[in-house]
């Protein structure tokens, strides 16, 4: 799924700049919508909005940094109204399963929670945890921990 | 082998009466009979020798010395048992057969403990194979059994021989007649790919009961059934599952709103005990099997898991973080009662019961660091078995004397984890691999096959 997210947003990067300074003007925000990626799409989620928010060691409160991923989140799916979300609740792999399954829901309605306080009505947001089951990165070690406990908004 | 045949045991009567009787008449003596103190922990493993159970020829013959070897490994797996090199044999199977043991021969090569058997073949298909076990410093005779059973099925008969033997010296029940539940890994650490998988003990018989296309977690077995309740992520709705061994069928169980997970039989097999996460709130609950009544047992906020009966079916344990961290509580059958139980540095989780009752096994994080304990139901006796990067899950054999878990090393980048089954002894000692086709972890045990 990283990888993914990085192969997109060099695509979105590559577009900018081969666009005429004019549109370069207009930043890599709206430089990726002249690439092949729909408005409204997964992938305009994914490059635009940014899918997911990271949390601390045996945390599910949201940094600043998530709400703000959040409040973006918030406002696409204002902007489509007809698309349903699931968040996916992840934990690193230094912990036990089954208490990584019941931390990685945790997170996941952390997330939803926001989410509806912004607006966003419950029944469109499906949550569901991962526990240490499928981390975005492999390693063991801080740097892929603190990538792996997040919660990841996909787009149904 | 999908289904598996219920295996006939026969005690022989007339063998076995007149072997046992033979027993009777041998001399007395007054000093202590031959017994390993199992409770004493790590000492000299007692010196056996396992002669073959060759049969009169051919089929039998083969048949025999593989018999042997199954019940060799796995005494000698156990710990308390060496198993003498069979070259240095001085007396035949044959003369073993229809005379007395040279006590002095065995004496003279250092076993404590001589088995003889022979197998054969009857007119009906079935094979017979029988056993008799000599303390060979008191110059004793000490058991005889005889079994009978279909042919295939000669790896379980080997089993229970072990199993008497290890009881007539230990005095505890034997656990080498079981079987093993865990999940087999493969693929990529961020796409690992989770099948149920089921073995013999000793890691024979192996098969695969799910293809790997939904990834499956916790198996643990029916202590009365050939079934096993599990967790699985089937059209993405992670909740817990029963499968049937003989038939291959799996069926969600109860009908909960959020995800269901953690579970485990009561001893008596008649409920599930497991976890649902819902709203971010973790509880535990009972679905009873016959009624599929849920029943909500904790509504503390926080997380509430990993729930285990004490064998009595009186009591649970299960870990919650209600009082800040993750630690180990017990509270009765009806969800009253609450105690905590662990109060060490570090966080406990993964608690489960012995089947003796005696102890609770766990995993304990602490630092940098896992590891693998036991601690006395009232809270006291708490012992640190084995400790590693990342070590968990434990499971008890029947016979609460030996505990199986998982054990893995830290992952480079890029590449997979490497799971793989481990036992030990409740004394810490003889920690082991257990071997698998592939990697593997939840290892969870099954009670001695009926």
């Amino acid at each position: 799924m990283r990888m993914k997210f990085l192969a997109l947003a060099a695509v979105a990067l590559l577009a900018a700049c081969e666009s005429t300074p004019n549109d370069a003007a207009n930043g890599a925000n709206t430089g990726a919508q002249q690439t092949s990626v729909r408005p409204g799409s997964a992938e305009d989620f994914v490059v635009n909005v940014g899918d997911r928010v990271f949390f601390g060691l045996d945390r599910y409160d949201l940094s600043p940094e998530a709400r703000a991923t959040l409040d973006r989140q918030a406002k696409w799916l204002q902007t489509y109204g007809s698309v349903t979300v699931t968040v996916e609740g992840h934990a690193d792999e230094r912990g036990t399963r089954e208490y990584n399954l019941a931390l990685g829901e945790r997170r996941a309605n952390s997330v939803k929670n926001y989410l509806a306080a912004k607006g966003i009505t419950p029944n469109r947001v499906n949550v569901v945890s991962y526990g240490k089951e499928r981390p975005a990165v492999v390693g063991s070690n801080e740097a892929a921990w603190s990538q792996n406990r997040r919660g990841v908004t996909v787009v149904n | 082998m999908t289904t598996k045949t219920r295996l006939l045991l026969k005690l022989a009567g007339a063998t076995g009466a007149l072997l046992l009787s033979l027993g009777v008449a041998a001399p007395q003596e007054a000093r202590a009979e031959l017994r390993i103190d199992i409770t004493r922990g790590v000492s000299e493993p007692l010196p056996i020798a396992i002669t073959s159970f060759a049969g009169s020829g051919g089929r039998d013959a083969q048949m025999g010395a593989d018999i042997s070897k199954v019940i060799s490994d796995d005494l000698e797996r156990s710990g308390l048992f060496k198993p003498l090199d069979p070259r240095g044999f001085l007396q035949t199977p044959d003369q073993l057969r229809t005379g007395e043991p040279r006590y002095q021969d065995w004496k003279a090569l250092g076993a404590q403990a001589l088995v003889a058997g022979n197998t054969t073949t009857g007119a009906d298909g079935r094979m017979k194979v029988d056993f008799r076990l000599w303390d060979v410093a008191a110059g004793q005779y000490m058991q005889g059994l005889s079994y009978s059973a279909s042919p295939q099925e000669w790896r379980r008969i080997a089993h229970i021989v072990a199993d008497a033997i290890y009881k007539r010296l230990t005095g505890e029940d034997g656990y080498f007649d079981t079987r093993i539940v865990y999940v087999a890994e493969s693929g990529p650490a961020n796409s690992r790919k989770k099948q149920l998988a089921i073995m013999d003990q000793d890691s024979a018989n192996h098969q695969f009961l799910t293809d790997g296309q939904t990834l499956v977690l916790t198996p643990r077995f029916s202590p009365t059934s050939q079934e096993i309740t599990y967790m699985s992520y089937f059209n993405k709705k992670p909740r817990v599952y029963l499968f049937n061994i003989d038939t291959g069928r799996q069926e969600v169980l109860g009908d909960f709103p959020g995800m269901t997970f953690a579970p485990r039989f009561s001893p008596d097999g008649n409920k599930v005990i497991m976890s649902m996460a819902q709203n971010g709130n973790t509880d535990i609950y009972t679905l009873d099997l016959r009624t599929r009544r849920q029943t909500q047992l904790t509504d503390a906020p926080g997380i509430d898991t990993g729930p285990s009966y004490s064998p009595d079916g009186q009591r649970i344990v299960f870990e919650s973080d209600r009082g800040g961290t993750q630690q180990l509580y017990t509270m009765s059958a009806d969800g009253s009662g609450v105690k905590r139980l662990t109060f060490g540095e570090g966080r406990y989780g993964t608690p489960v019961w012995s089947p003796r009752g005696d102890l609770i096994a766990f995993t304990r994080q602490r630092g940098s660091s896992f590891a693998i304990g036991v601690i006395r139901p009232d809270g006291t006796g708490e012992r640190i078995l084995t400790e590693s990067f990342h070590v968990e899950g434990p499971t008890w054999a029947p016979n609460g004397r030996v505990l199986m878990f998982f054990k893995d090393l830290p992952s480079g980048d890029g590449r997979g984890r490497n799971a793989k089954l481990y036992s030990i002894d409740i004394t810490g000692a003889n920690e082991r691999r257990v071997s698998s086709p592939v990697d593997a972890s939840d290892p969870a045990w099954s009670p001695l096959i009926p």
